[in-house]
């Protein structure tokens, strides 16, 4: 069996995005599962620190490319390259973060090679798959798991005749997991070569990319509105009670489409996966892509007019009320306390 | 020299997903399909509008919706015609069942090569899946550049387009060649709403085989306003290999689902009376887990 390949992101600060160093901490283990090896594709320019990051991620051999013409990421020249090294190597499995790099690019290589993808995966196995009507048994694929059909099924994606298997998965839903042991990556040259024959029809005339305003991931506490807040002045409240708990505030899909909160803030499985310390979930149903993104938290806490929201099923504490009486109340009552 | 510019416009129907309010969930946190309407996926709705304002701008665009889908979907290119577009087909085939990301866009593909379009158009994602893999598979297929994640557009001519893209901390601006493929960004403009005069037009805008099921005359109707004709193609018409398409040409299978059932956890339960607040703040402070 071929190893598994992560295709590794590269920031803006010339790093290893963090989405990428999460599926290298999961396709070691899946490698180590599948006793593969584990693979990093690297295409940008300043890479020094980059491959220094890789140390500690259990990685055999870095696939690089460096060229001041390949950083940013651009669509055309990175699928050309990355589409080349697969149709060398034949990967197992093929790992890209979902995000607007990872989108762009993975459809584009599973295209050409004309494998199977699939998005926004919440988990990644490994199993064996019987099909009955071939009477085949197929060892060890990747299942691809992921919510599906508006949410109301989990589905198990499978790849059987197609290589590489390839999946995107959202920042945060892997966790990052670096080696305690130090090695040392094996270093490979890509064919830059082949780009020659690429026309340069698409050009960058001007980018602004900003430093991270909002950290969901790496809040102590997080305080998600959904759909049941009602209104986005109505979200204030959460602000309140944030800044008093240090807090950050996070939203559901329905909430972010509703106008509510940003879209940064979103939380599930199209938006971003948290495990903090304490979770509440105001004015949220629950919908299991919601739950996704959050049912890892260690505590959480519920506030809903409805004692049947699906939500308080996986929370630890429900208050069965109105979250704009109920907040104001937590407000007070802290503060009563803390002094 | 032929200078018009055709667009095309990739737009699907799908399950209204979004905003699922207490109405559309059941019991146990799943989604009740059935309770959601069938409605214009978003985002193509603003990669209509970003099409529309090409043609807004110039004389000589053409705008032609697509969509893949069931025959009900040509109430979607219905309402793109009233909102604008000049026309639509409609690419129906029983064989394209079970298609995932790859078989749909290989068949789209066809049908787009049958158009020949300078510029492909499509929303960033469907709601239903939210894969965003269509449009850079099919961009992929007919070996044009693509850009995705746009937000606005800045210049159109017959050669190129200026687009801006929205990324997840900023923009970015690129110059694209014609022709291109590109998806929009659901920040992009909002489209246009439907315009009266063309309701009245296009009202009875049909494709042949609703008019069969309503037992209708459609010989004498398309005779005198072929524009009403919604055009349906099947994977014979645009010259598709069965073999790419639907299930067999899928290489992803789904290998089980699984109904979520949410086991109980033990919680403990509140009301929104002062000292039961007051009760729950205490015990979040004695363990440690706020202050």
């Amino acid at each position: 069996m071929k190893n598994i390949f992560v295709y590794c992101e590269i920031t803006e600060e010339h790093l290893i995005a963090d989405v990428s160093l999460e599926l290298l901490s999961k396709g070691k283990k899946l490698a180590d599962e599948l006793h593969v090896g584990l693979e990093a594709v690297l295409i940008g320019s300043d890479l020094k620190k980059a491959i220094e990051q890789l140390h500690y991620y259990g990685v055999s051999v870095i696939h690089y490319a460096e060229n001041e013409n390949l950083f940013p990421y651009r669509t055309l020249v990175h699928a050309k390259l990355v589409q080349t090294l697969f149709e060398q190597e034949q990967p197992e499995i093929a790992l890209f973060g979902a995000t607007s790099v990872g989108r762009d690019l993975a459809p584009r290589i599973a295209s050409a090679l004309r494998c199977g993808l699939t998005a926004d995966c919440t988990s990644l196995q490994i199993g064996d798959h019987v099909d009955e009507r071939k009477k085949e048994t197929y060892k060890n694929l990747l299942y691809q798991i992921r919510p599906a059909f508006g949410g109301n099924i989990i589905a198990t994606i499978i790849n059987p005749e197609t290589r590489p298997q390839m999946a995107t998965v959202r920042e945060g839903v892997m966790k990052h997991e670096p080696q305690p042991v130090k090695n040392t990556p094996e270093l490979k040259k890509m064919n830059v070569g082949v780009l020659t024959s690429i026309e340069e029809v698409v050009t960058i005339i001007h980018r602004h990319i900003e430093p991270p305003k909002i950290n969901l991931k790496s809040a102590q506490i997080l305080i998600a509105g959904g759909y049941g807040m009602g209104s986005k002045e109505n979200f204030a409240i959460l602000y309140e009670l944030a800044d008093l708990l240090g807090a950050e505030v996070g939203g559901t899909r329905a909430a972010v489409d509703a106008g509510f909160c940003g879209h940064e803030r979103q939380i599930g499985q199209t938006g971003i996966t948290v495990r903090p310390k304490l979770y509440i979930a105001c004015g949220i149903s629950g919908a299991v892509q919601h739950r996704a993104g959050m049912d890892q938290s260690a505590k959480i806490i519920s506030i809903n007019t409805s004692a049947q929201a699906p939500i308080n099923a996986i929370a630890d504490y429900v208050v069965v009320g109105d979250v704009m009486k109920v907040i104001p109340q937590m407000i007070q009552s802290y503060k009563k306390q803390i002094r | 020299m032929d200078m018009n510019l055709k667009i095309v416009v990739l737009a699907k129907q799908v399950p209204d997903t979004r905003n699922v309010g207490k109405d559309a969930m059941k019991e146990d946190g799943t989604v009740n399909r059935g309770a959601l309407p069938a409605i214009f996926n978003p985002d193509d709705l603003n990669a209509l509008e970003m099409a529309l304002e090409i043609k807004d701008r110039r004389k000589d665009v053409e705008v032609i919706v697509l969509t893949m889908g069931p025959g009900r979907a040509a109430d979607i290119i219905r309402e793109a015609i009233f909102r604008g577009a000049d026309k639509g087909y409609l690419l129906t085939d029983r064989k394209f069942a079970g298609s995932d990301t790859l078989a749909t866009s290989y068949a789209l593909y066809k049908a787009v090569q049958k158009i020949n379009p300078d510029l492909i158009i499509c929303g960033l994602q469907a709601i239903d899946g939210d894969t965003a893999q269509v449009g850079p598979q099919i961009a992929e297929k007919l070996q044009f550049p693509q850009v995705t994640y746009v937000e606005k557009l800045n210049e159109a001519d017959e050669r190129q387009l200026v687009l801006t893209r929205r990324l997840e901390r900023g923009i970015e601006t690129v110059k694209v060649n014609l022709p291109a493929l590109i998806t929009v960004h659901a920040s992009a403009n909002p489209c246009r709403p439907k315009h009266a005069k063309r309701m009245l037009k296009y009202k009875h805008a049909h494709t042949l085989s609703e008019l069969q099921d309503q037992n209708r005359d459609y010989t004498d109707l398309f005779k005198e306003h072929p524009y009403l004709r919604i055009e349906e193609w099947n994977a014979e018409s645009v010259e598709a290999d069965e073999s790419y398409l639907g299930l067999s040409g899928s290489p992803t299978k789904v290998k089980g689902i699984e109904s979520v059932v949410l086991t109980q956890k033990e919680s403990k339960r509140f009301t929104d009376k002062d000292q039961d607040i007051d009760q729950l703040m205490k015990e979040l402070l004695e363990t440690r887990v706020i202050g």
